[in-house]
């Protein structure tokens, strides 16, 4: 469904990306894990559309898109939930989601809202009230909401766990798992590595701008550099 | 209390205009972060356009939907061809990028129009209507009139629909309404658009009362500029009230001080404003969260 190929990229002059390929799967959960710095939301970024690439390549669904501007991304079915959530504060819950669905022109919002409500239930009691006054767990839900409502086949997900209590995660946990059954293609960023290699079918470590390791994610969480660097064993 | 009267009414006027300029401030600042300085030209050349289609015969209605039409495509182009080419400028780069807009409009419009002063029929004659001890022109009713209608369009728009919405998205996190598939280059397109527009029909409204030239943008910019800073800039509420009461302390510095004093009461709040509440009546101070 995505490959990655190559693919450099730079703030000015620095280079953080300095040659990642890999590729998800039609219907896989892949994650990507790494210290801070390592470069993951940057290439989340790059396959966005809203950071531009020095070099390599990017195809969804086989089409090369890395010339594609972000808008147009959004539209072929690729959709992300980023890094530290980027509600629309000003706005309210209802009309978050419903900008979710700004790419699409077809209609029945009603009932794509209605299937958000059905995933994240605490949504709805706060319907009307600002996206800037949510609490943290709250602000996520309705940051993976508003990325379903454009109805994507692949979700992009940066560290959806950042900041959330313990049993926010096991929800959110649970709400990826369910997306995968609805036959949805997830790439996770995390650096929770034990909880996401705990739902992925496959992970990739990345490290200062590179892909150092890649494997089913049983193989990965076996692995003993993996298990000191970023497990904790 | 007639005097009072008289005041109030001329510094509604004059301040409905100012409002009209500070909203252009506010919504392309809201869309891109950029002061655009030549906000003031747009309001000249709906003002110089129209006069000078009607001068070719074009009924008074005819004309000023023309100058409305080519101010909304100059800042359409205005966008297109000089801020979007330097996207990713600091933003002082862009600021000064339109005020060099603002110096090369001025120009050509000297070179295209004249050099001369201009009016326009007022729409409803121009005998003063008698309230209270005072006067006042039918045009200032329209004036304010057409500034509350343009008002009221402009919430509406934002409040209750989903473009509008967008352009609220695209002002608060300007990334993720690129994630979520907005093209913010058409949100600020269309902001400079509507700016121009409105900033046109201020033009057309107050060229009855005010007189028109080549050069009346670079003032009414900075007043309405001064109206943005006092409202809090962002803020469309502000802008209104900020427009508002600048006219009406440029009123009453002249009728009580001296008419000399007028056009320095605009500075003097821009000062006053900067040095003691920076953030303005209606604006928010700047939170960085981590």
């Amino acid at each position: 469904m995505l490959s990655i190929e190559n693919v450099k990229s730079a703030y000015g002059r620095i280079e953080v990306l300095h040659g990642v390929t890999l590729y998800v799967g039609v219907g896989e959960i892949v994650t990507l894990i790494g210290a801070n710095g390592a470069g993951k939301t940057t290439l989340m970024r790059a396959i966005s559309g809203v950071q531009p690439i020095t070099d390599g390549s990017i195809r969804f669904k086989s089409v090369p898109i890395e010339q594609q501007p972000a808008h147009a991304r959004v539209a072929s079915g690729i959709s992300q939930v980023p890094e530290g959530r980027q509600v629309f504060e000003p706005l309210s819950v209802k009309d978050n989601l419903k900008l979710g669905a700004w790419r699409r022109r077809d209609g029945d919002l009603e009932q794509d809202l209605a299937r958000v409500c059905a995933l994240f239930p605490m949504l709805e009691a706060i319907w009307e009230m600002p996206a800037g006054a949510l609490s943290g767990g709250q602000q996520q839900m309705l940051a993976i909401g508003r990325a379903l409502m454009a109805k994507p086949q692949l979700l992009l997900l940066d560290e959806p766990s950042m900041g959330l209590a313990p049993n926010l995660v096991d929800h959110v946990l649970s709400v990826i798992r369910a997306l995968k059954n609805d036959s949805l293609t997830i790439l996770l960023v995390e650096q929770n590595a034990r909880a996401a290699l705990s739902i992925a079918d496959r992970a990739y470590v990345m490290e200062t701008g590179k892909v150092t390791l890649s494997g089913a994610a049983a193989e990965i969480q076996a692995d003993h550099r993996v298990r000191e660097a970023y497990l904790g064993i | 209390m007639a005097e009072l009267l008289q005041f109030v009414f001329s510094g509604l006027t004059v301040g409905a205009i100012y409002a009209l300029v500070a909203l252009g401030f506010t919504l392309i600042y809201k869309a891109s972060d950029i002061i655009n300085f030549a906000q003031g030209e747009f309001v000249m050349l709906g003002g110089m356009t129209t006069v000078f289609v009607t001068l070719a015969g074009v009924s008074l209605p005819l004309a000023a939907l023309i100058a409305i039409i080519v101010t909304t495509a100059i800042g359409l182009a205005l966008h297109r061809f000089a801020i979007e080419p330097a996207r990713g400028a600091s933003p002082v780069a862009l600021i000064m990028i339109t005020i060099g807009a603002s110096i090369f409009l001025r120009g050509v419009a000297q070179i295209i129009f004249d050099r001369r002063f201009h009016s326009l029929p007022s729409l409803f004659g121009g005998d003063p209507i008698k309230f209270g001890g005072a006067a006042i022109l039918p045009q200032s009713l329209v004036v304010l009139a057409s500034a509350m209608v343009i008002v009221t369009l402009l919430w509406l728009f934002i409040d209750r629909t989903l473009l509008g919405k967008a352009v609220i998205a695209t002002a608060a996190n300007r990334l993720a309404a690129r994630l979520i598939g907005v093209d913010t280059r058409r949100i600020v397109d269309f902001s400079f658009a509507v700016s121009a527009a409105i900033g046109a029909i201020a033009g057309v409204l107050i060229t009855p009362i005010a007189l028109t030239s080549y050069d009346v943008g670079t003032l009414l910019a900075l007043k309405g500029f001064a109206a943005a800073m006092l409202g809090g800039i962002g803020s469309a509420l502000g802008a209104v009230v900020g427009g508002l009461l600048i006219g009406l302390f440029e009123a009453f510095a002249a009728g009580y001080l001296s008419s000399n004093y007028k056009d320095a009461v605009a500075f003097l709040i821009i000062l006053v404003v900067l040095v003691s509440i920076p953030q303005g009546l209606f604006g928010r101070a700047k939170i960085e969260r981590v």
